[in-house]
């Protein structure tokens, strides 16, 4: 089941990259879809962490907000390269990632870093050293809203 | 004829807001202090800079093959971009390059890392 969604995906790919669909090309890209699953399945890569189909639905969700997170966060941090203090005040905090898998903790930390402002620097377990570029930054992630949402698109919240 | 002036206009507008975005990234990476304040500047740079560019460009391709490949791009920037930058912070720490912090509150290790259990 998870090796022909992931076939699929591959020969997606295949498609979108090469733009040429005549016979010879299209059984080529069947040929390389299949050597390469042969490979993923006897490195037995094909598991909930190199292919995580579950999450798929919930992707159309957590893009967008992940998008305007972005945006309001740039905003913030343009202001504050603008303006002629300066007005940082860096951050240091430790955050307890409310995600129980691994692939949700990678994706929370990964969510903190693409939010300009903040920024991962460590993870044990699921404990998450996060860089702040401003106090209120820090308290804003030691809220806890991005690790609620990210709990909620991993689907343990 | 006025959607495409309407769709014509909004990828130049969001064309000209990326490269307004990697302009002020670039002078954040010149005006922060350290290594890791000079890194949330840079994701500026990646995360809107880039967007912002690679969707007006996707708007001025309309729907042809090259969006598709347009849109790979962005998700690649998406997974790539905290990666690198996660490497490029735990670099310095390895180097033991301290940020300089205006508070600390991570509870003090055991190693005597923080400069206060020295």
């Amino acid at each position: 089941m998870r090796t022909v969604s992931l076939g699929i995906v591959l020969f997606l790919f295949w498609l979108t990259l090469s733009g040429h669909y005549t016979n010879f090309l299209l059984s080529v890209g069947v040929g390389c879809v299949v050597l390469c699953l042969l490979l993923v399945h006897r490195m037995g890569l094909i598991d909930s962490e190199g292919h995580p189909i579950a999450m798929l639905p919930r992707t159309l969700t957590y893009y967008p907000w992940l998008a305007w997170e972005i945006v309001k966060s740039s905003l913030g941090v343009a202001k504050i390269i603008l303006s002629p203090s300066l007005p940082i005040s860096p951050t240091m905090t430790l955050i307890k990632a409310r995600q129980k898998t691994s692939v949700g903790i990678a994706t929370f930390g990964n969510c903190i870093t693409l939010t300009p402002g903040t920024l991962t620097t460590g993870v044990a377990d699921d404990e998450v050293t996060v860089h702040a570029l401003t106090r209120d930054g820090a308290n804003d992630i030691q809220a806890g809203r991005l690790n609620q949402r990210v709990a909620k698109f991993e689907g343990s919240a | 004829m006025t959607m495409e002036m309407v769709i014509f206009g909004l990828s130049w507008l969001l064309i000209g807001i990326g490269s307004v975005f990697v302009v002020i990234g670039a002078v954040g990476i010149v005006r922060m202090p350290d290594v890791f304040t000079r890194l949330h500047a840079a994701s500026l740079i990646e995360t809107l800079g880039g967007g912002a560019l690679l969707l007006g460009l996707m708007l001025q391709a309309g729907f042809t093959l090259v969006t598709l490949k347009l849109a790979m791009i962005l998700l690649l920037f998406v997974f790539t971009a905290p990666v690198a930058t996660h490497a490029v912070a735990q670099a310095a720490l390895h180097q033991e390059v301290m940020p300089k912090l205006a508070s600390d509150r991570r509870p003090h290790q055991a190693g005597g890392k923080s400069p206060e259990a020295r």
